[in-house]
C-alpha cells in the first residue's frame, strides 16, 4: 500500500512537515508513515594517538568503539522516539487515522531508497536538522535525496498553511509533460485553481505547448490560467507567483547533466536556495 | 560523485589526517625492517609503503585500511632476492600486481568464505610469529648494549603513552626512536644503525622498468613466488578489510580490494618498490587513531615519504635495537592473545586446525602453505562431523518377509562406508526396501554405495525396492535449479 512518507527530525520544520503530510495524506486518502533516520556520527570523539598496540588490542579497540557506538545510538533512538510521538500526534490532531512511526539507522538517502516502493510522496522539510543553526537554505542532504529517489517530494517552509493555489513552472520539454500527467492524475490538485507558467519569449510554439498542457489538465475541472513570462527562471517564477499569491510551487528537478551544474548551478538548487513557500518536485 | 568524495574523503579531515601521521611515523621503521627481512636496501621497502599507500587510496575497496610493504610478503621473497637480485624481485611483484587483478575480475575475493575463523586466528598468529622471528638475527651475536637498548625501547613504548597529556598525543615508538638514537648518538655506542643495512632513498622515486630478460625463464623464476604473494597478498589484505569492517561497523567492497591491492603492486613494482599487502597492525593503528576514510591512507603514504626525504640523513643513525624493540611491538600487537585463552574453551578440531596453521607457517615461512593446510583440514574436520549425521534404522515385516531399511541424513564420501555397513546382507529375507526419501545423497560415492548394497541384496536373493531416490539425490545435481527457488530449503531439507 502506497503511503505518504514525511521526514522527521529535529529541526524547525518538522511541526510543518507533519500537518503538510497530514494535508496531503487527507487528500489523497492515503496512510502515513513518519520516518526518522538515525545517522549518528560514527568518528571517536577523543583520537588516541599512542600509535602503540600492545596486547589484545584489535579486542579492546572493538569493545570500546562498539560502546561508544551503543551509547551515542541508545540516546538518538530515544530522542528519536520522543520526536516520532510528537509528531504522531500533530499528524492524529490534523485528522489522519492510519499512522506508522518508523526508526532506520544510516544514510538519509540510503533509508529513504529503502522505502520508495511504498511511497507516493515524500515531505521534507526545506531546513534540515543541521542547517537550522546556521543561515543555510537548503537542506544539506536534500540535493541527493531528489537526485536519488524517484517519486514526488514534497519540500516545506517552517510554518503550515494550507495551500489554496498552486502553479506550475512548465518548459514544454517532455519532462514538463510527464509533470502534467502526474497532475492530472492527482487528487491534490482537484480542489485549487491552477496556473501553467512558461519562462521565455512569448512565441506560438509555447502557446500551443501550454494549450496541450491545458487540455491534458482540463480532467479536473479546476480554474486553469495560463501565462508566459520573460526574463531569468527563478526571479520571474517567483514574481510571478508573489503576484498571484500562490501557495504551492510543482516543478520538474535536475534537468542539466551533472557537470553543467556543477558549472553554472541549477534552477532546482537556486529555487531551492530562495523557496519561502512548498515546492513540489516531481520526478 | 561529489558525495562519495564527501563521504570517503572529507567527511572526518582532522581525525584523518593525525592517524595518517601517526601511521606514518610507524610505517616508517616496519618498512625499514621488512625491507632487512626480505634482503633488499631500506628504500626498496620505502618506496613500496609510499606507493602501495597512496595508489590503495584511491583505488581500494577499503576506506581507512592501511596498506604497505608487509612482513607476510618479505619473507616470500627471501630466496628470490638471494638468489636472483633485487631486479627478480621487481618483475616479481609486478607478476603478482597482474594476478591480484585477474583474481579481482575473477571474485575470488568471495572464496575468503571457505577460510574458517581459526584459520584466520592461525594466520595473524603466525604472522607475529614470523615477524618476531625475523628480528632475532638482530639480537643474537651482539653485545649487551643491544639487548640493553632493546628492553629500553621495550619500556618506553609501552610505558610512554600512560603518562597523562603527553601519552595520548605523542607516539610512543615514534619517542622510542627518536630518544634511543639520540642516546646512541650521545655516547657514541658502537652499534649496528639502519645506516649499515642499505641504501634510504635520497630522491623521489622515478619509474624503472625492471631490468630482466624477457623470456620465458625468467617468467618461471618468478611465478612461483608471484602466484605465494598474491595469495598471501590478497589473504591478509580481505582478513584486515574484515577487521577493519568490524571495527567500523561499516562495509567494503572486497573485490575493489582485490583488484586495487594488484594496482597498487604494480605502481611498486615500476618505482623500484617491494610487493606489500594491507596491514592488520597498522590499520588497527589507524582506526584507534581516529582515522575512517581514504584521507588518513593517502596522508600516510605522503607524510611517510616527505618524512624519509626529509630526514634521510638522520634515518640512517636509528640503531638496529630500536627497530627491534618497535617490531616486538607490533609482533606482540599482532598476536592474538584471545586464542590463547580460547584454546580451553574451543572444540579440539577448532585448535588443531588453528595450531597446524601456526606450524606450517613456522616450517615453510610461507603464509599461503599454512592457510591451503588449514583450509584442508577444516574441511576434513567438516565432512567427518556431517558424517555422522546419518543413521539407518530397520523394521521387519513377518507377513510379507520384508527388511525395510530407513535412511535418514548425510550420505556422502565420508559416511558411505558407515552407510554400507548398516545393512544386514547376511539376513535371508526374501524382500528388501531401502527408503531414502528422509536420506540426502551429496556425492558419486554415496550413489555407488547404494548400488553396491542392491547388487549384494540381490546376490542374497533379495528382491531389492529402493523409494524415494529422487529426492535424495536432487543434491548430487550441481547445478539444481531448486537452490535460487524460495522454497529451496523445505525442499531439501523437509522432504
Amino acid at each position: 500500500m502506497l503511503r505518504v512518507v514525511a521526514c522527521i527530525d529535529g529541526s524547525r520544520a518538522a511541526p510543518a512537515v507533519c500537518e503538510f503530510a497530514a494535508w496531503a495524506s487527507n487528500h489523497m486518502n492515503m496512510p502515513v508513515t513518519l520516518l526518522h533516520v538515525l545517522d549518528e556520527e560514527r568518528y571517536p570523539a577523543e583520537p588516541d594517538l599512542a600509535g602503540s598496540i600492545g596486547l589484545g588490542s584489535r579486542e579492546q579497540l572493538l569493545e570500546e568503539l562498539a560502546d561508544l557506538d551503543r551509547k551515542r545510538s541508545k540516546l538518538a533512538l530515544e530522542h528519536g522516539h520522543h520526536m516520532l510521538d510528537e509528531a504522531e500526534r500533530l499528524v492524529k490532531a490534523a485528522g489522519v487515522e492510519d499512522v506508522v512511526k518508523r526508526q532506520r539507522h544510516g544514510d538519509l538517502t540510503e533509508s529513504l531508497l529503502a522505502l520508495e516502493n511504498q511511497t507516493r510522496l515524500l515531505v521534507m522539510g526545506l531546513h534540515g536538522e543541521s542547517s537550522s543553526d546556521r543561515d543555510i537554505h537548503i537542506g544539506s542532504q536534500l540535493e541527493t535525496v531528489i537526485r536519488s529517489l524517484h517519486r514526488p517530494i514534497m519540500l516545506v517552509p517552517d510554518q503550515f498553511t494550507p495551500p489554496r493555489s498552486a502553479m506550475l513552472a512548465f518548459d514544454g520539454s517532455a519532462t514538463a509533460f510527464r509533470s502534467v500527467e502526474m497532475m492530472a492524475g492527482s487528487p491534490v490538485f482537484r480542489d485549487m485553481p491552477l496556473h501553467l507558467v512558461m519562462i521565455g519569449p512569448d512565441t506560438s510554439d509555447r502557446r500551443e505547448q501550454l494549450k496541450k498542457a491545458e487540455t491534458m489538465l482540463s480532467g479536473l475541472g479546476v480554474d486553469i490560467q495560463l501565462a508566459i513570462r520573460a526574463g531569468d527562471v527563478e526571479p520571474a517564477l517567483h514574481e510571478y507567483q508573489d503576484e498571484h499569491d500562490i501557495d504551492l510551487l510543482v516543478m520538474g528537478a535536475y534537468g542539466h547533466s551533472r557537470i553543467r551544474q556543477f558549472l553554472v548551478g541549477s534552477t532546482t538548487t537556486t529555487m531551492l536556495k530562495t523557496a519561502e513557500k512548498p515546492l513540489v518536485i516531481l520526478r | 560523485m561529489v558525495n562519495t568524495l564527501k563521504n570517503q574523503w572529507l567527511s572526518n579531515i582532522r581525525g584523518d589526517v593525525l592517524a595518517g601521521i601517526v601511521v606514518a611515523l610507524a610505517l616508517i621503521p616496519e618498512a625499514i625492517a621488512f625491507s632487512i627481512i626480505a634482503g633488499v636496501d631500506p628504500k626498496v621497502g620505502l618506496y613500496a609503503s609510499f606507493c602501495i599507500a597512496v595508489v590503495i587510496a584511491f583505488v581500494g575497496g577499503r576506506p581507512g585500511m592501511i596498506s604497505a610493504a608487509t612482513a607476510a610478503m618479505a619473507v616470500l621473497m627471501v630466496t628470490l632476492v638471494k638468489e636472483h637480485g633485487l631486479q627478480y624481485l621487481l618483475a616479481a611483484t609486478l607478476l603478482t600486481g597482474v594476478l591480484q587483478i585477474v583474481a579481482g575480475y575473477l571474485r575470488l575475493g568471495s572464496l575468503m568464505r571457505f577460510v574458517s575463523r581459526s584459520v584466520v586466528t592461525g594466520f595473524v598468529n603466525a604472522l607475529a610469529i614470523l615477524i618476531f622471528m625475523a628480528q632475532l638475527p638482530e639480537l643474537t651475536n651482539v653485545t649487551w648494549h643491544v639487548y640493553a637498548m632493546t628492553a629500553a625501547g621495550l619500556a618506553i613504548i609501552y610505558l610512554f603513552p600512560l603518562l597523562p597529556v603527553v601519552g595520548k598525543v605523542i607516539p610512543s615508538p615514534l619517542v622510542c626512536i627518536v630518544t634511543l638514537t639520540a642516546f646512541a648518538v650521545a655516547v657514541g655506542l658502537d652499534i649496528r644503525t639502519v645506516g649499515d643495512m642499505g641504501a634510504l632513498p635520497d630522491t623521489l622515486p622515478v619509474f624503472l622498468w625492471p631490468d630482466v630478460p624477457l623470456t620465458l625463464e625468467t617468467l618461471m623464476i618468478i611465478l612461483p613466488y608471484s602466484v605465494a604473494m598474491a595469495v598471501v597478498g590478497l589473504l591478509e589484505s580481505m582478513m584486515t578489510a574484515t577487521i577493519v569492517d568490524d571495527l567500523t561497523d561499516t562495509t567494503s567492497d572486497k573485490n575493489r580490494e582485490c583488484k586495487g591491492q594488484g594496482v597498487a603492486n604494480i605502481g611498486a613494482g615500476l618505482i623500484g618498490g617491494m610487493a606489500g599487502c594491507a596491514m592488520i597492525g597498522q590499520s588497527i593503528i589507524n582506526v584507534k587513531s581516529g582515522g575512517r576514510t581514504r584521507l588518513s591512507t593517502l596522508t600516510a603514504g605522503l607524510f611517510l615519504l616527505v618524512m624519509v626525504l626529509v630526514l634521510d640523513s638522520l634515518l640512517v643513525q636509528i640503531p638496529m635495537a630500536a627497530l627491534v624493540a618497535v617490531m616486538i611491538m607490533v609482533s606482540i600487537g599482532t598476536f592474538s592473545w584471545d586464542s590463547i585463552r580460547n584454546l580451553r574453551k574451543h572444540p579440539l578440531s577448532t585448535n588443531v586446525v588453528m595450531l597446524v596453521t601456526v606450524v606450517v607457517v613456522v616450517a615453510t615461512h610461507n603464509l599461503a602453505f599454512g592457510v591451503l593446510a588449514g583450509v584442508l583440514l577444516a574441511a576434513l574436520f567438516f565432512a567427518n562431523k556431517v558424517g555422522h549425521y546419518m543413521v539407518v534404522t530397520s523394521d521387519f515385516d513377518e507377513a510379507s518377509a520384508t527388511r525395510t531399511y530407513t535412511v535418514i541424513g548425510q550420505v556422502f564420501f565420508s559416511s558411505s562406508e558407515k552407510f554400507l555397513e548398516s545393512f544386514d546382507f547376511k539376513e535371508a529375507v526374501d524382500n528388501v526396501v531401502i527408503d531414502l526419501s528422509r536420506a540426502h545423497f551429496w556425492d558419486i560415492t554415496a550413489v555407488g554405495a547404494l548400488d553396491k548394497a542392491v547388487i549384494k541384496f540381490r546376490r542374497e536373493g533379495a528382491d531389492v525396492d529402493v523409494i524415494g531416490l529422487n529426492e535424495a539425490s536432487a543434491t548430487i545435481v550441481d547445478r539444481f535449479g531448486v537452490h535460487d527457488k524460495p522454497d529451496a530449503v523445505d525442499q531439501l531439507m523437509g522432504h
